[in-house]
């Protein structure tokens, strides 16, 4: 669990973030967007003291963060960034193992540890542990990025636009694994984004931030649905808006009983796709595996925003 | 447009362009003396050009044999292999007419009649030099490969000098003549060139590190620096010897350590001062162009200052620092020259003598080892800095 209490920075004059509370519950994942000068860099990095707070607190766990020093706060908080970082100068296993070796492991569980990483993301070890950052694609780059992040097991995953660099089909599926390695590990995440679409997607709690203020922290659902202000509100983009919605729910929550012809569509299909599906194939029901249906009045209602 | 590209191609034959720069080079050194024959090693001498330099029909049986090489470079469609054997022919014949020349004209038992090498014979040396290199670079040869390339020209020099081919000529006499002094001399150069380095070094690694550290620095250090470097090295001298000569006088324990106002150390220390500027730059340049998403991972990560400096900027910025060293050595080797006008020794008290007594051979005996010295020196470091550069092997 993260706890941000009052969480401010000032450089001279200027505030960059104005005083912050929220709270991010063990496992789960926050998602700071806003536009470039909002604050949600600054706020992330204050997190694990690359920037020193002007005021407020920071709690990890139980735990003031003010009372660690930065570099050892820093090998317990996983970071990952834009453009990932790596080390050019060194293999995949020497980047991957920087912060084990930094806390003292042994070196069997090092190199153990390693293999794990790179075999959980999907890159096989005895491929992948010698070659250098500038043979892999930009994809496979941002995963050992991630991968190194999380070397040590660390329980909070700072992450600074990690998809930012990578073209949009690599990016759903680069989303899709984050979210399954982070529900498989229970890590808590805090996910800095420009990008509303990868909000919604990966926050379980979406904080907007402008001219660093906080505007509002809650679930995607009603963030789409209550926007606070206007601002939140365009950020949402108002055409985007039913679809982000229908993104939210899986079509084997909203099933009822019937009939439809055609093959079944897996429960967990988002809304979203099966309204493609009505559309494209001109159906107003479609069969869900499992039994029952998903009809497009019921993916109707998703859309507004109602029965969530 | 259309038509010329319709037009039945008329078969000419294709030149070489570098074959036919190499070939106006050589066709105009064969116009040109190729030695200088003198009564004595001061007088102005007589030209003498291939042909007629070598006993018996032996200069003409060369001529044919430059010209033939020549022509040959300047097929399009040469191999670079055969257009390297070429080269290496001719700097063979080039040298070896060079060695019989000397030997014929200097009559037996005279120790006072000089031949030196002249225009004509500089001139082919360069065109079957640039042939060779030409044809070297465009092999791409692998590292290793160049490597063996330097050692076997060194191989090579060393058996010219030593298989006694050119003893008569004017350059070898004056080293016989000076023997024990020539390999004192080089070790003295040596000295000058890699000490003033070290130092450079030592100091100049440190202060460049501060300077990135401490941007507040920067400015006042590298504004002294440069001007530093701006000062001539005569004026440099002026300014050091009363300096260090003081020093020396009334420090004690000063003159122990070597401080003294001419002599071996005001020349290293002007060395060292000439040398600072682009090591610390260098450094400065190497730290700041160090990716900043690097960077700012390695402090995410949990790395403390201390550690990200030497386990990732500096190991980082290495490719560039080495290039300063590669800058330095081959500036100091070359500067190196000016110690012997105060005595530093090394190489340059043979230039500076040579000059007083217009005794050119004597030069050419200082000049000649600066320059080997100096290439080598180039080439070893840049196989080096390759070496040590990312993204230039192509491990897969």
């Amino acid at each position: 669990m993260i706890r941000i209490e009052n969480l401010s920075k000032t450089y001279g004059d200027t505030t960059v973030v104005q005083p912050v509370s929220l709270t991010i519950e063990k496992g789960h994942i926050a998602a700071l967007v806003g536009t470039s000068g909002s604050g949600k860099t600054t706020l992330l990095r204050m997190i694990n003291r690359l920037v020193e707070p002007s005021s407020g607190k920071v709690w990890i766990g139980d735990e003031d963060a003010a009372t660690i020093a930065p570099h050892l706060l820093r090998r317990r908080i996983g970071y990952a960034i834009q453009g990932h970082g790596l080390f050019p100068h060194r293999t995949l296993a020497q980047n991957i193992a920087m912060v084990p070796q930094l806390l003292g492991w042994k070196p069997r569980d090092i190199s153990d540890r390693v293999d794990e990483l790179l075999t959980l993301f999907q890159l096989d070890p005895a491929r992948f542990r010698d070659r250098m950052p500038h043979q892999l694609s930009g994809g496979q780059q941002q995963r050992v990025g991630v991968a190194r992040a999380l070397a040590a097991r660390p329980e909070v995953l700072l992450m600074d636009e990690p998809f930012g660099a990578l073209d949009p089909v690599i990016r759903a599926k680069a989303q899709d694994d984050l979210r399954d390695i982070q529900r498989q590990l229970g890590t808590t995440l805090v996910i800095v984004t420009h990008d509303m679409e990868e909000a919604v997607t990966l926050g379980d709690r979406i904080a907007v931030m402008d001219k660093g203020v906080l505007l509002q922290y809650g679930p995607p659902t009603e963030i789409l649905t209550h926007p606070a202000t206007p601002f939140v509100e365009a950020l949402i983009g108002k055409a985007e808006r039913p679809f982000r919605l229908l993104s939210l729910s899986h079509i084997g929550d909203i099933a009822v009983p019937g009939e439809a012809e055609g093959p079944a569509l897996p429960r967990d299909t988002s809304a979203r796709d099966a309204l493609a599906q009505c559309l494209w194939l001109g159906r107003d029901r479609l069969a869900v595996q499992g039994g029952g249906v998903v009809t497009l009045e019921a993916l109707r209602t998703r859309a507004k925003g109602d029965g969530a | 447009m259309a038509d010329t590209s319709l037009a039945t191609p008329v078969p000419v034959p294709r030149i070489s362009r570098n074959g036919l720069l190499f070939a106006l080079l050589g066709g105009l050194a064969l116009w040109l003396p190729l030695v200088q024959f003198k009564a004595n090693r001061i007088v102005a001498g007589e030209g003498l050009s291939l042909p007629g330099a070598l006993p018996g029909g032996a200069g003409w049986g060369f001529v044919c044999l430059v010209i033939l090489l020549l022509a040959a470079g300047l097929l399009y469609r040469l191999p670079l292999g055969w257009r390297l054997g070429l080269a290496l022919i001719g700097l063979a014949a080039v040298i070896l007419s060079l060695g019989l020349a000397a030997k014929g004209l200097t009559p037996e038992g005279n120790r006072v009649v000089r031949v030196a090498p002249a225009s004509g014979f500089w001139m082919l040396l360069l065109a079957f030099g640039l042939m060779g290199t030409d044809a070297l670079s465009r092999l791409h040869l692998s590292r290793k490969a160049r490597w063996a390339v330097l050692c076997i020209s060194l191989g090579l020099i060393w058996l010219c000098l030593a298989s006694g081919l050119l003893n008569e000529t004017s350059v070898m006499v004056e080293y016989r003549a000076r023997a024990d002094l020539f390999s004192r001399s080089l070790w003295q150069h040596l000295t000058l060139a890699f000490g003033s380095l070290a130092m450079a070094l030592l100091i100049g690694l440190p202060l460049g590190i501060m300077v990135f550290l401490i941007p507040k620095l920067r400015r006042g250090v590298l504004g002294v620096l440069n001007v530093l470097q701006t000062i001539p090295s005569l004026a440099l001298f002026g300014i050091m010897i009363p300096v260090f000569g003081w020093i020396a006088l009334n420090v004690p324990g000063a003159a122990q350590i070597g401080v003294a106002g001419i002599g071996l150390f005001p020349a290293l220390m002007a060395l060292f001062f000439y040398s600072l500027l682009p090591v610390v730059s260098n450094t400065l340049v190497g730290l700041r162009t160090v990716d900043p998403a690097v960077h700012d991972a390695a402090f995410g990560l949990g790395l403390t200052q201390r550690q990200v400096l030497f386990q990732v900027q500096l190991p980082l910025a290495l490719p560039v620092v080495l290039a300063a060293v590669r800058i330095v050595l081959v500036q100091n080797i070359g500067l190196a020259v000016i110690a012997g006008l105060i005595g530093g020794g090394g190489f340059g008290s043979f230039v500076f003598q040579g000059l007083n007594q217009t005794a050119m051979d004597l030069i050419l005996l200082g000049a000649l080892p600066t320059i080997l010295l100096a290439l080598v020196a180039g080439v070893a470091l840049d196989l080096m800095v390759e070496a040590i550069s990312p993204k230039k092997g192509n491990v897969t």
